[in-house]
């Protein structure tokens, strides 16, 4: 069994085991035990609502620090297109990509510029796919993936099978430091991607022990930003152009990788909520004429996430000055448009199903299982208190006949019998 | 006869947005039983297609599931206007539906011939007046 690995992680001392986090999990994966929160590592998609929502800051990303990687021979930035929204009046990219360089980055490879890459393989991908498979499902966002992959089993063959633009811009970044570097061995070469959210860092985390990985380091957006601030100098022109264009930056944002498409036939939904009745919508065939469905966890799409140091909303806006005066794109491909797409554009299949959710491999003892989750529904309130730990109380109904949790911790049941016994004792 | 896991759902008909909310909450039961993709697959789409048949035209109704480890039985009972000629209404294409609810895509006439394309038995009981109880069986290979 592969066991996944995550990067949302709990800080126990600041945990008051309150029940925010068990109401905001979009897939119910914590529960509050002996007074702290704990996630269920099957059912986490590291969507970082509860690092979002967390009152007490008690949620906590694993992210590298930039102050560990001094060892490093080569360093290249790998800077998310949302990264570009962080800034007040930046009107060139230039500038935080000269940034990035003073701030002792050795180069700067810009997943906008890989985004462009994959847009043109995603054109072509859909165009050369059989028509029934559509619509594909965008498989930029990793936490969509896994979601998909737990959740949605039948929609699992429409996933979009392009490898995603951190992974090749990390797979570009290093060939080309490996280019104009010959002195340099692979193992000198070390790529660090500038992440918004955590769900970068068990996506790479997760790669498959067969597949060559290209992201070395993973540093959230918000320790970068305050550093690369104080490197950033409007007075000088910087040397480092920008290789992206409007399609390859507008990837920050919801409805940016679907609109690149010059495709009419597209959705585009964020939040994960949103993203999660798309799904079933989907599922329920409802959607005839879709071509691709893009879809973002973070609402307002990556510029959302957890690590964003800027409000999505203001970030957009600031992308929206600095893509005026780009040209559309920066990176075609020149190759025959009815060529087959290189295998190093191909994403790893997603491994056979297992559900998430599954009681029992046994169907019959699952089916026995839920025969005894309706008649322990029937003897809870109903008020989703979330006071003995389970998000709501079907929820905590499942988990006792798990055998994860007593019927005695629900409180107000507790109490009516308390009640009940005084009464029956006056009597 | 061995118990039958049953569950019950209110289908509002005065609410557009909430068709399908059933068949959402189906399909988790189905993922925590085992049932195949396939299978999950067949129930939503049927199902939501009822309940959107339920929607359109009965102003809602109940839907009730019944389980048991190798099949799942959908029943649909609705109080609305009852279906004239169920040979017509089974026919690809043909539809009752007013031009408003045509307007927003639905009522394409597919949804009867989906329900009984994707379950491995359907039966249609209508009365003109009374209703229509659709019972749908769904069974694990």
């Amino acid at each position: 069994m592969i066991v996944y690995k995550h990067s949302v992680s709990l800080d126990a001392e600041k945990c008051k085991g309150c029940t925010t986090c068990l109401r905001r999990c979009p897939t119910q994966a914590i529960r509050v035990r002996d007074g702290k929160a704990c996630i269920n590592p099957t059912l986490c998609i590291d969507c970082g609502e509860c690092i979002r929502h967390c009152p007490y800051k008690a949620k906590k990303a694993s992210f590298d620090s930039l102050d560990t990687l001094n060892h490093e021979k080569y360093l290249i930035a790998l800077p998310a297109p949302s990264l570009f929204g962080q800034f007040a009046n930046l009107e060139e990219a230039d500038y935080l990509l000269q940034g990035l360089r003073d701030l002792g980055f050795d180069d700067v490879y810009e997943v906008a510029k890989a985004a462009e890459i994959v847009t043109e393989y995603t054109r072509r991908y859909i165009r050369q796919a059989d028509e029934k498979m559509r619509p594909f499902i965008s498989t930029a966002c990793p936490v969509v993936v896994r979601l998909v992959s737990m959740r949605f089993p039948s929609l699992r063959s429409k996933l979009l099978p392009i490898t995603p633009p951190i992974e090749v811009a990390g797979k570009l970044a290093k060939e080309r430091a490996l280019r104009e570097h010959p002195e340099l061995a692979e193992e000198d070469v070390r790529t660090v991607f500038i992440s918004p959210c955590p769900a970068k860092v068990s996506w790479v985390k997760n790669t498959p022990a067969d597949k060559k990985r290209y992201i070395d380091y993973i540093v959230s957006m918000s320790d970068v930003y305050f550093r690369v601030l104080s490197k950033m100098r409007r007075d000088q022109v910087p040397e480092v152009e920008s290789e992206s264009g409007v399609v390859g930056i507008s990837w920050a944002s919801s409805g940016g990788e679907a609109s690149a498409l010059m495709n009419e036939k597209y959705l585009a939904a964020d939040g994960i909520e949103n993203v999660i009745r798309v799904l079933d919508e989907i599922e329920t065939g409802h959607f005839p004429d879709l071509e691709f469905v893009e879809l973002n966890a973070c609402p307002g799409g990556c510029v959302g996430g957890v690590m964003a140091v800027e409000n999505p909303f203001i970030a957009r806006v600031r992308l929206q000055s600095l893509r005026r005066y780009l040209p559309i794109m920066r990176n075609y491909l020149t190759d025959d448009p009815d060529s087959e797409i290189p295998e190093s554009m191909l994403a790893t299949k997603p491994g056979e199903y297992s559900s998430a959710e599954l009681l029992n491999a046994d169907r019959a003892k699952s089916f026995r299982m839920m025969l005894e989750i309706a008649r322990v529904k029937q003897m809870l309130p109903g008020m989703d208190c979330g006071s003995c730990g389970a998000p709501t109380c079907d929820a905590f109904a499942e988990d006792v006949v798990k055998g994860e949790a007593k019927i005695e911790d629900c409180v107000i049941r507790m109490r009516e019998q308390l009640k009940k016994t005084e009464q029956d004792g006056n009597v | 006869m061995e118990e039958l896991l049953h569950y019950h759902f209110d289908v509002d008909g005065a609410n557009f947005a909430s068709a399908g909310e059933a068949s959402v909450q189906v399909k988790r039961l189905l993922r925590q039983m085992g049932f195949s993709p396939d299978l999950i697959r067949r129930v939503s789409i049927a199902m939501y297609e009822g309940e959107i048949n339920m929607v359109i035209h009965a102003n809602g109704g109940d839907a009730d599931i019944y389980m048991d480890p190798e099949q799942i039985r959908v029943v649909l009972k609705d109080h609305g206007p009852g279906i004239k000629d169920i040979a017509l209404a089974m026919q690809e294409g043909y539809s009752t539906a007013p031009d408003n609810i045509r307007s927003l895509g639905f009522g394409a006439g597919m949804g009867l011939p989906n329900m009984k394309r994707y379950s491995d038995d359907m039966t249609v009981e209508s009365t003109v007046g009374v209703g229509t109880t659709i019972t749908l069986v769904f069974r694990s290979v």
